[in-house]
């Protein structure tokens, strides 16, 4: 029986990961991250459950201590912002090379300079080619299921890879929603016990991990790391199918909102695609063929079944919460790329909207709709990258 | 040797035994050679102590032959060596002369 609750996605991410009980957590505050692992070390203190964790001095070492505990052959998780994402850099492709199913909510923040404290996207997207698969959630519900499903997706034997689960710093982190929670023993069903692959402390085994590998072999390693992110997103739709049966929650690679027969749509990550979907409705009731896409794994991105989504589309615009300076927003970059296999695509611009916390609103979603409504009707593209809501 | 191809490694570069250097043969990294004159050896096992690899062999307790194979040619061993009556049990010899 699910148990219906108003938290934060904070706390119904610590709650996820109470329910899952993992060996290790290396742990390191950081705004908005900090209140996730400030309750999960409560837990602990409470004896709720008998994590082993580790304080440490920075998210470098956070990271680090998640490695080392991950190839030990411990269940491992951590949670970072921004800066501190930043600062585990390194680390993150030591994870993913290493083949280390680490899980890591992140809670998006902007990052310095100047400094900001607030909900952007572009943490996450600087971590994108780090070789961690990424799931991306529009609300607390959202981040707490893919939460308990990363852990399925990342220690899956034909898989091993580390997960990001990423949602919205304050517009989601630190606001109170209504989250139906699962029974402890349904989650620990449901993500089984923790299955190792190498670990090192099988003593009756011995094995090295980081080895040096030059040219020899380096190429033929990082091909195979593509290798397996590409049967990711198999993983992902099964694991979804799971547990859309044990919650009644059915996940995909990305929500199509009426998309079937759009004219126009949006592609628009996290929190603010919630925002869209409100005026997506009042341009249907205009007569308006209006639809959105949200993404939710971005990496491995799934370039195929995306382009299928929008391919019946006459103009999209993909809308960016963070910036590639005198490039794309990254998601506009994905999708385009997505398109560009298609002997007909549609019309395609791209919106930066709400860096650094900037309140993203309906008003904003209807400019773009009303702009895309007048291409999808011949009007030309004036220009491909904008910033909405940004003063003159 | 036939090199693997993508498909044949493990996961994650891991080196699935131990002790798997020994098959790594470093020796031909070196370009001085120590040579030991075993005449001003005192078998203090310095070298031995010294070695960041294990390329000084020690047999029945005393001091034996080098084993070029794993020496780097580093060098640590010659300036650890305290020789004898001032004249060193190991000297280093520029490879190729």
């Amino acid at each position: 029986m699910a148990k219906v609750v108003a938290v934060t996605g904070n706390e119904a991410v610590a709650n996820a990961l109470r329910q899952i009980n993992p060996d290790v957590c290396g742990v390191y505050p950081i705004t908005p991250q900090t209140d996730m692992m400030q309750r999960y070390a409560s837990y602990v203190s409470n004896g709720q459950v008998d994590t082993e964790i580790i304080l440490v001095e920075s998210e470098h070492s956070s990271m680090s201590a998640c490695i080392g505990a991950s190839a030990a052959g411990g269940r491992v998780a951590t949670a970072t912002s921004s800066q501190g994402l930043a600062l585990m850099w390194e680390m993150l492709h030591i994870a993913s090379g290493d083949r280390l199913p680490i899980i890591m909510p992140v809670v998006n923040r902007a990052l310095s300079a100047p400094l900001n404290i607030h909900g952007d996207h572009s943490d996450g997207m600087g971590a994108r080619d780090t070789g961690w698969v990424q799931l991306w959630s529009e609300n607390g519900q959202e981040a707490y299921d893919n939460t308990i499903q990363a852990f399925r997706i990342g220690e899956h034997m034909d898989i091993r890879l580390p997960v990001m689960v990423c949602l919205d710093g304050f517009i989601i982190s630190h606001s109170i929603e209504r989250i139906e929670y699962l029974e402890d023993a349904e989650v620990k069903d449901f993500v089984g016990e923790f299955r190792n692959l190498y670990p090192l402390l099988d003593l009756d085994k011995p094995k090295s991990y980081g080895p040096l590998i030059l040219t020899d072999l380096y190429h033929e390693y990082k091909r195979a790391q593509h290798e397996v992110m590409m049967k990711v997103k198999d993983v992902v739709l099964e694991v979804a199918k799971d547990f859309e049966k044990m919650s009644g929650r059915k996940y995909g690679l990305f929500e199509s909102y009426r998309l079937e027969d759009a004219d126009i749509a949006l592609v628009i990550l996290n929190s603010a695609a919630g925002t869209s979907k409100d005026v997506v409705d009042e341009f249907r009731s205009k007569g308006i063929k209006a639809g959105l896409l949200k993404p939710r794994l971005f990496r491995p991105f799934p370039y195929e079944e995306m382009a299928e989504a929008l391919k019946n589309t006459k103009a999209v615009c993909v809308m960016d919460r963070a910036d590639s300076f005198g490039g794309y927003g990254p998601l506009f970059m994905e999708v385009s790329s997505a398109l560009y296999q298609l002997k007909e695509k549609p019309a395609l611009i791209n919106k930066i909207y709400g860096l650094g916390g900037r309140d993203y609103l309906p008003s904003h979603a209807e400019l773009v709709l009303n702009e895309l409504n007048e291409i999808a009707h011949g009007e030309k593209i004036r220009a491909v990258k904008e910033y909405i809501a940004v003063r003159e | 040797m036939k090199q693997k191809g993508w498909k044949e490694l493990v996961e994650g570069s891991v080196i699935l035994e131990g002790g798997s250097a020994v098959k790594f043969k470093t020796g031909s990294w070196r370009a001085f050679r120590p040579v030991w004159k075993e005449e001003n050896c005192i078998h203090c096992l310095f070298c031995w102590v010294y070695c960041p690899d294990m390329a000084v062999k020690v047999k029945d307790g005393k001091r034996a032959e080098f084993d070029y194979d794993y020496c780097k040619g580093c060098g640590i061993c010659e300036l650890e060596c305290p020789g004898k009556k001032g004249k060193k049990a190991i000297v280093m010899v520029e490879e190729g002369k």
